[in-house]
């Protein structure tokens, strides 16, 4: 044994758990008692030391078999729903998987997985559990093609920034977040709950946004996280006017100075804040001085957390990294210093540092390099513009050029429209390089997202 | 409208927006006389495409890139429907 204790998520329970809840689009589960509650049948000592698959169909049972398994198995992988079924037993095997949780038992009857527990509700009651290892929590990372990589984190690493923020002053929050939460920006606002002492609701994709924001405004929430992109689409559906949360928070792509100024109008009485983290960087740090970018003095040791900027793009090491990807053929994680790359591009402007962009999703455009990114936030601070993506196109001419596809926040009539995009090029040219203002900008009534919630580059 | 028309209004609503002073636009005059750049060139193929549904310099793989603007317009106007 360690001669450090070890806390699992059920130790970060122990203090008070009146009136808290786990809630989504169909059920409510009372924290109180919940350490003496089993959504897995009883079962969970035979899930001791076992490398557990968590593969269920909703996100409540999900939440409730982390609190229960972590801490008794040896690592559990979290899988988000829109994981392809075809890279099952490529994961399966690279995380040496010997047990799942499902709420699907038969799918499971002929698999080579020896365990199959079925997670159930509501909760029964059982004997409450003790802490016995340091669970290491399996997490994919989302946006590649082909199979995702597995990332391993522990709960200290994910609760890191968590712990190092305190807890929150005034009431107990009420989260919620637009994410899945077993993704790394869903699962930050999970833990978050569940340590700040709190309640949590969690998201439904069968939803319509309406009945979600319905839902987030009678259960009182208080704190809330999405990307950008979740959010354009909040401010475009009109629900945000029956809300008035009280914290809102992005993350998961790059937060703009028009979703935060738009977020600031449509929400005046709260604190808006952006915060930067990535699945195998952890949590790097929050802004909330309501610009877009940070601070430049961020750079350097801060909290324990410490950013270099290398070749254009952020580097962080810190306790709240990932420690590796798991699996064969897995590639390390941090370079030799134990610094994880994140990808992202920055640029110094002034004191502040801006991110331009994703190192892959660079579009070629007649040999010269774009980042679709840098192009959209300009189009973006047109005031009539709710969302745009950049993208690349083929020429005859030039062999590349730049298209942008344009959501309005309102429709406009044809004439209204064409001044619009006249003044979107002119923004645009007054701006970026010549062969970053687009060639043709077509005006659509919506834009793909992810299941991760970022926006589709197909080209990307 | 015509093709033509809206081949040449394409071609003076860029020519605005690139500052570029374009010559009278005569059927000989030759496209480099134009003042427009291959990045120029580039958004009217692109424009006309979304325009006219067609580009005619990449359909046709012999098709060398016309020399003058009369050959630019016939090219769009010779595009089998």
């Amino acid at each position: 044994m360690s001669p450090r204790e070890i806390f699992a998520l059920r130790d970060h329970l122990g203090a008070e758990l009146k009136g808290r809840t786990i809630s989504d689009a169909h059920d409510v589960v009372s924290l109180t008692g919940i350490l003496s509650q089993t959504v897995l049948g009883g079962r969970l000592r035979e899930l001791a030391g076992r490398s557990v698959l968590l593969k269920l169909s909703d996100q409540l049972r999900s939440g409730l078999a982390m609190i229960e398994l972590d801490g008794i198995a040896r690592r559990m992988l979290l899988c988000p729903p829109d994981l392809n079924p075809a890279h099952l037993d490529a994961l399966i095997a690279d995380a040496g998987i010997d047990a799942v949780v499902t709420d699907e038992p038969d799918s499971w009857a002929n698999s080579s997985v020896p365990l199959v527990v079925t997670a159930q509700l509501p909760p029964e009651a059982t004997a409450p559990a003790k802490t016995e290892r340091a669970t290491e929590w399996l997490m994919l990372t989302s946006g590649t093609s082909g199979v995702p990589k597995i990332v391993g984190h522990t709960l200290e690493a994910l609760t890191g920034a968590i712990v190092a923020e305190g807890p929150a002053r005034g009431p107990a929050p009420v989260w919620a977040t637009f994410y899945d939460i077993r993704r790394y920006g869903g699962l930050q606002i999970f833990l978050r709950a569940i340590l700040s002492g709190g309640s949590m609701v969690l998201s439904d994709p069968h939803e319509a946004l309406g009945d979600h924001v319905a839902r987030l405004k009678a259960r009182g929430v208080s704190h809330i996280s999405g990307t950008p992109s979740h959010w354009r689409k909040l401010l475009m559906s009109g629900s945000a006017a029956q809300f008035a949360p009280a914290y809102v928070r992005l993350s998961g792509e790059i937060a703009d100075q028009a979703v935060l100024d738009g977020l600031k109008a449509a929400f005046p009485n709260a604190s808006v804040g952006h915060a930067y983290a990535s699945t195998e960087a952890g949590v790097g740090f929050a802004v909330n001085d309501g610009l877009e970018g940070f601070p430049a003095d961020y750079l350097g040791n801060r909290n324990g957390v410490e950013m270099k900027v290398v070749d254009g793009s952020l580097r962080i090491r810190s306790t709240r990294t990932a420690h590796a990807y798991v699996g064969r053929g897995a590639t390390a994680l941090t370079d030799d210093d134990g610094f994880v790359d994140s990808g992202d591009i920055v640029e110094l402007r002034g004191d502040r540092y801006y991110f331009v962009g994703r190192r892959g999703g660079i579009i070629n455009i007649g040999g010269l390099k774009v980042h679709p990114e840098e192009i959209e936030a300009v189009i973006n601070r047109h005031p009539d513009v709710r969302m745009s993506r950049a993208k690349s196109r083929r020429s005859p001419i030039t062999g590349g050029i730049v298209v942008a596809d344009v959501i309005l926040a309102e429709a406009a009539d044809p004439a209204r429209t064409k001044e619009i995009r006249d003044q979107i090029l002119e923004r645009c040219r007054a701006q970026l390089a010549a062969h970053k203002v687009p060639a043709v900008i077509r005006f659509v009534e919506v834009l793909d997202v992810t299941p991760a919630g970022k926006l589709a580059r197909a080209d990307a | 409208m015509s093709v033509r028309s809206k081949v040449i209004e394409a071609i003076r609503q860029i020519a605005k927006e690139q500052n570029v002073v374009l010559p009278e636009l005569s059927d000989d005059l030759s496209l480099h006389e134009t003042g427009f750049d291959s990045l120029a060139f580039a958004i009217l193929v692109a424009r006309l495409e979304d325009d006219t549904g067609v580009d005619p310099f990449t359909i046709s793989e012999d098709a060398a890139f016309p020399a003058t603007v009369g050959d630019f317009v016939r090219a769009y106007e010779n595009v089998p429907a």
